[in-house]
């Protein structure tokens, strides 16, 4: 069902936890339809130094987190919003058809990140 | 991973007693005959079908074994009883119950009738699964011809008041069908005290092959075929009988009947270990159904902030299969209708893990689970932004 590459993220997910002075968090997601992430990222010089995820839902869910956090950490904010749902779940080896829309949300919770992010700076 | 294998998930699916297998076997090289032909190797194969009837028939109360038809499972006898009963008696009414708690091909079934005409009611349940009575005698109509009513559903293991529902629908000359595809051979049923006009069976629920099943029809049931052909099974269900797998299912019914006390007796002690186990070692975790009223082989459980997938998935990377209503698990991406009907929020349902013990479940594998999965939950609650933060100390 899931790829080698998705049980891995599944088994041993990278940056799970919390940021208790994140810079912006990013929620989607509804308890109601299965699935509900939260990603926290800290940022220095304009680029993603720290990020984390917690996550309520399926493998898909869970493993997608633990991407989102792999393929942003590091990257300047414009490059992590250009991060699509297709490129995590490239970076998964694939997913099943069925998932792509419904657990396929990380990519959607680190651009509310960056939004909170942008939002509380132009609130100074 | 240890290595080791726990199947939990007998509900879905089961394993063929090896003494089932050796009595199918004669039947697919030696005695191979079309129960049609009139020669011997022919009568041969009839004989064991007829056999293989008696004993279907002693499982579930029916005297007469030609009562029993035999189908592809518990599918086809739902569809056979439904459209059958439906066909046949449109004269009569067009109006058709069940309840919210049914398999889906007799949902599907009502849904499919639906469109060609039929008018259906499907019943509440409570929030332990007990079908609501009185609100089925409300909605019966003059029009009504049958009741469907599953005897035991599978995923939540919550047992119905058949008899006291059969009697309702025979004071008022209604058909009486019952899935009872997860009940039969874990509960004594006797179709003939509960007023049951028709029964579904599925012969790998009793430990028999897959692709088998029956329908008992009680005699003077008004009801027309669905298959048809060369007329076999009384012209109720054509097609040349598959022999090997019907024999299995005789002797699956046999050693059912035989040995459900004190099967049912070993797993309900087993179930109840894990239930009490789980609710015990395992904070704001639930049982899904009725506390007592309930299959002897099911234990449904649901844990807050955690969804069912994830707990399938990190039980099988430690060897334990199980299965969830969650959305996650299904085809739909809703939660299960099951969960629902019983009246859990989406959230609820999202969280539930069904166990589905059977022949071959042990003590030692209910205290391996007990020992592995507090820990599961307390991992995926640790991932969850759900679980609240007491939870995690």
């Amino acid at each position: 069902m899931y790829s080698e590459k998705v049980m891995d993220h599944f088994r041993n997910p990278r940056n799970m936890g919390e940021i208790p002075d994140a810079d912006g968090v990013g929620t989607v997601g509804n308890p109601v339809c299965g699935d509900v992430m939260t990603v926290y990222i800290k940022i220095k010089d304009n680029k993603i130094d720290d990020i984390k995820f917690k996550t309520f839902g399926c493998g898909a869910a869970i493993a997608t987190s633990s991407m989102i956090t792999e393929l942003a950490k590091g990257k300047t904010l414009d490059d992590a919003l250009k991060i699509t749902r297709a490129n995590v779940a490239e970076g998964l080896g694939g997913l099943p058809p069925i998932k792509m829309h419904c657990s396929n949300l990380a990519a959607d919770a680190l651009h509310a990140a960056i939004k909170d992010y942008k939002e509380k700076k132009e609130g100074n | 991973m240890t290595g080791k294998k726990v199947y939990m998930d007998y509900g879905a699916g089961a394993p063929v007693d090896p003494r089932i297998l050796e009595t199918m076997k004669p039947y697919f090289t030696k005695a191979f005959g079309n129960p049609s032909s009139v020669h011997s190797m022919g009568q041969e194969a009839k004989k064991a079908v007829e056999k293989s009837r008696r004993s279907i028939a002693d499982l579930v109360g029916a005297e007469i074994k030609e009562e029993i038809v035999f189908t592809s499972g518990g599918t086809e006898s739902n569809n056979l009883a439904i459209k059958g009963v439906a066909y046949r008696n449109k004269k009569r009414g067009d109006h058709m119950i069940a309840t919210t708690l049914e398999h889906m091909s007799v949902i599907n079934t009502f849904k499919y009738l639906q469109k060609d005409g039929f008018r259906t009611t499907c019943v509440p349940v409570d929030e332990c699964g007990i079908v609501d009575v009185e609100a089925l005698k409300n909605v019966i109509t003059d029009q009504t011809i049958l009741i469907s009513v599953i005897y035991a559903n599978g995923e939540i293991g919550t047992v119905e008041p058949i008899k006291e529902i059969g009697e309702v629908a025979h004071e008022r000359n209604i058909y009486f069908h019952v899935d009872a595809v997860a009940a039969a051979g874990q509960v004594p049923i006797n179709v003939i005290d509960e007023h049951i006009d028709l029964l579904s069976l599925s012969s790998n629920d009793l430990y028999g092959p897959k692709g088998v099943g029956a329908l008992y029809i009680k005699t003077g049931t008004k009801i027309q075929p669905i298959v048809h052909g060369g007329g076999q099974e009384k012209g109720m269900r054509s097609g040349t009988e598959n022999v090997p797998a019907i024999v299995g299912m005789g002797e699956a019914a046999r050693i059912a009947k035989k040995e459900m006390k004190s099967e049912s007796g070993r797993l309900s002690g087993l179930r109840d270990r894990l239930i009490e186990g789980v609710l015990d070692k395992i904070p704001r975790s639930f049982l899904n159904g009725h506390p007592t009223m309930r299959l002897p082989n099911n234990a449904n459980l649901r844990f807050s902030y955690i969804e069912g997938e994830s707990l399938i998935l990190s039980l099988d990377m430690e060897g334990v299969a199980t299965s969830s209503g969650s959305a996650c698990t299904s085809k739909t991406l809703e939660p299960s209708h099951v969960l629902l009907a019983i009246n859990l929020a989406h959230e609820e349902a999202h969280g539930s893990l069904v166990f589905t013990l059977g022949r071959w479940t042990t003590k030692e594998e209910i205290d391996y689970v007990m020992k592995i999965l507090p820990g599961i939950v307390r991992r995926l609650r640790a991932i969850s932004p759900l679980t609240p933060k007491e939870l995690l100390r």
